[in-house]
């Protein structure tokens, strides 16, 4: 199915991150946003707000984060497109709907601008820290999909695909951006609407009295519904049967909570997208998603100019985690060098699935800033020096950390 | 014990004789009978008294959608043959809000407990009441945190006992149609589950009614509320609510207080008209559309 061409503002844009996004969500069909001003992704709200009468988008902003999540998730069932807005805090407050969300099975669109932490941190700068959370804020078993653009072009094209994700295995979909990319300003190009491939939703079409709401297809995803189709609908967060009946056997809990995980997981294939350059012969691959992936390309580059054979990996898909990738290539290299800003999310998850076959660098990153790079390019040539193998994850010291613990920090004023 | 559940479970799984249908039927869920309620709670009779509201105002059931939170009363949704949603604590009405702004042909009807919507989810309950969201809200007051035993509640009154008031309550409680009323809502009112008759009205008049409705049911909870402070059975306090409700329509809802086994005031309270928040929305939208701001 093609976009709507009432719903795409084609055209050549000079606009930040936030606003991409916010375009983006528009164009793929999202026809309620519900947010709460949160800094630094306030501007994609605005931006759907100002945008919103033009193509028939609905805005409101709630009272709190648990009532915009709560009203997408509304929304959702009501038959429409729908997506929610936040940052740090914000994104704590809804991790249960998160679940409830995983858990009814609901299409929606969660952009998270992430900034430092933890609580109030640094609301105006960057941070990568919620990486986790993302996959497991919520509590329970659940598997969800995250995606991390690092550019506002991206940021434009992959909220379509996060929508078209949504609908397409019917979960929550978490666009884990940072305030970089969210205040970046860059040329956006928005293509006409028929270039635009939009995810129809998966309506159930026969006859009412055999819906079975959590009946899935072969893919392990079911047909779904909404409020008004006089189906009878009955949705609850409680573990439920194929008529969406509560159940509390174990029995039940087995089928249903496996299916729930497994329609991602074996469906990884398809959801999981990676960007990989120059690994075949690597010695060291650079791991990295979001803003670290744009800093680490110039680190990349200093350390090719001193000979050092070095690939790149990006994550544009973190969660699910591309396990598979991530065995194979460590069979073939040396070391990974996992930059992020955070001490120590993603690189742990590289961690576990090299079995100690290639040593594993985390350059850290506390936030309110991005990397040097020429701590990228430094910690790539050590790795590449490096000929034992060491156990765990080895963390790379950073210029900053330097400045910071050896020389010490003096107040100002 | 366990004889008696079973011959509970027998009574209401029993296969009904030829042709007889239960009267609410169309619009309970059969299948799910029995209920978890307790003998003695009043949930059901509220619950009765809805399904009798929505044929006496002659509704679409297809059209409608019910929203519950979590506590013995966010079980309703379950029992309702209608498009039911059982939410997350609190959210009912956040929930029930992006369903109506996305679909405006749905009537939504959220019928939770007093700790579902008045504590945890108290700011969407007066934030869904100054926008005028088109909603009825059933809120069944039973003091208490019945679900999980007993604590105490924001409606508990003054002095009265729950596990987590083992001296008797310190706090004072709200007055549910004060909020409502100061918050904007355009109907308010208050019965106990004795005035089934009069509850019934009542629904029937707020489903109705464009914009935010609230009715509040007193109900007991013999199980906990009533135990606890040993106030007798559920026949007791039937008992109490016709000795000791008055009913004074058009009461100022701040002389609406609930004490310790004193006097209730029920009545309808408040009707009135306010544009609600889809009727200001479209009007504002045809005003605006296509002369936004543009900064491509």
């Amino acid at each position: 199915m093609k976009a709507s061409p009432t719903d795409v503002l084609t055209g050549i844009y000079y606009i930040d991150g936030d606003v991409a996004a916010g375009y983006g969500a528009l164009a793929a069909g999202c026809k309620l946003v519900a947010g709460y001003p949160i800094t630094p992704s306030t501007e994609a709200f605005e931006a759907m707000c100002r945008r919103g009468p033009q193509v028939g988008t609905v805005f409101i902003q709630m009272e709190d984060e648990f009532g915009s999540i709560s009203a997408v998730l509304g929304a959702v069932w009501s038959g429409v497109k729908s997506m929610t807005i936040t940052s740090g805090p914000g994104y704590s407050l809804m991790m249960e709907s998160i679940g409830f969300g995983a858990m009814l099975e609901t299409p929606f669109v969660l952009l998270n601008i992430q900034r430092g932490g933890p609580s109030t941190g640094v609301p105006t700068k960057t941070g990568q820290a919620d990486m986790m959370q993302s996959r497991w804020g919520s509590h329970g078993d659940y598997e969800l999909i995250a995606i991390s653009p690092d550019s506002p072009q991206e940021m434009f094209d992959y909220t379509i695909k996060a929508f078209n994700l949504a609908e397409k295995y019917r979960c929550p979909v978490m666009i884990m951006s940072d305030e970089c990319v969210g205040h970046m300003t860059e040329k956006v190009v928005i293509p006409e609407a028929d270039k635009i491939e939009i995810e129809p939703r998966r309506f159930y079409k026969g006859p009412p009295e055999e819906y079975l709401p959590f009946s899935p297809d072969p893919d392990l995803v079911p047909k779904i519904a909404k409020a008004g189709d006089g189906l009878g609908l009955y949705i609850t967060g409680r573990v439920h049967d194929e008529r969406g009946y509560p159940v509390k056997n174990e029995e039940f809990k087995a089928k249903y909570v496996r299916r729930l995980v497994d329609k991602i997981r074996l469906n990884k294939d398809k959801i999981i997208e990676l960007k990989e350059e120059s690994t075949d012969d690597a010695d060291v691959v650079v791991v990295s998603y979001g803003i670290s992936s744009r800093v680490a390309v110039k680190g990349v580059e200093i350390a090719r100019q001193k000979g050092i054979k070095v690939g790149t990996l990006r994550l544009v898909t973190v969660w699910p985690f591309p396990d598979e990738k991530i065995i194979d290539l460590a069979k073939k290299v040396k070391a990974f060098v996992v930059p992020e800003i955070n001490y120590g999310q993603i690189v742990f998850d590289v961690a576990r699935c090299c079995h100690g076959q290639a040593n594993v660098v985390l350059i850290p990153h506390g936030g309110a800033g991005v990397h040097n790079p020429l701590d990228i390019s430094d910690a790539i040539e050590s790795a590449a020096k490096e000929d034992k193998k060491i156990e765990g994850v080895v963390e790379f010291k950073t210029r900053l950390e330097k400045i910071v613990f050896e020389r010490g920090l003096k107040i100002k004023e | 014990m366990k004889a008696k559940e079973t011959k509970m479970k027998e009574i209401h799984s029993a296969p009904s004789k030829k042709g007889e249908i239960h009267p609410m039927e169309n619009l309970l869920r059969m299948d799910r009978m029995p209920h978890i309620w307790c003998p003695s709670c009043g949930i059901g009779l509220a619950v009765t008294a809805f399904a009798s509201a929505l044929e006496k105002a002659n509704m679409d059931p297809n059209m409608v959608s019910i929203v519950s939170g979590i506590g013995c009363t966010g079980r309703v949704a379950g029992y309702v043959k209608l498009d039911s949603f059982h939410t997350t604590h609190g959210r009912p009405i956040a929930f029930g809000t992006g369903i109506r702004v996305a679909n405006p042909k749905i009537k939504v009807v959220v019928f939770s407990g007093d700790g579902d919507l008045i504590a945890i989810g108290g700011n969407h309950f007066i934030h869904a009441a100054r926008r005028n969201i088109d909603m009825l809200v059933v809120c069944v007051n039973n003091f208490i945190y019945a679900m999980t035993g007993g604590q105490v509640a924001p409606t508990t009154p003054l002095a009265a006992y729950a596990t987590t008031s083992p001296y008797g309550c310190v706090e004072p409680p709200f007055n549910i149609p004060y909020i409502a009323d100061s918050s904007g809502a355009v109907y308010v009112a208050r019965w106990t589950t004795l005035h089934v008759r009069r509850l019934i009205n009542s629904l029937a008049e707020a489903l109705q009614k464009k914009g935010f409705s609230v009715v509040e049911v007193i109900s007991p909870c013999g199980m906990y509320y009533s135990r606890i402070n040993k106030l007798g059975d559920g026949l007791d306090m039937m008992k109490f609510y016709h000795d000791n409700v008055e009913i004074r329509h058009g009461e100022d809802t701040k002389n609406l207080d609930i004490g310790f086994q004193t006097k209730i005031i029920c009545g309808k309270f408040v009707d009135r008209e306010r544009p609600s928040y889809m009727e200001r929305y479209n009007q504002w939208l045809s005003g605006v559309k296509g002369g936004s701001r543009d900064e491509g």
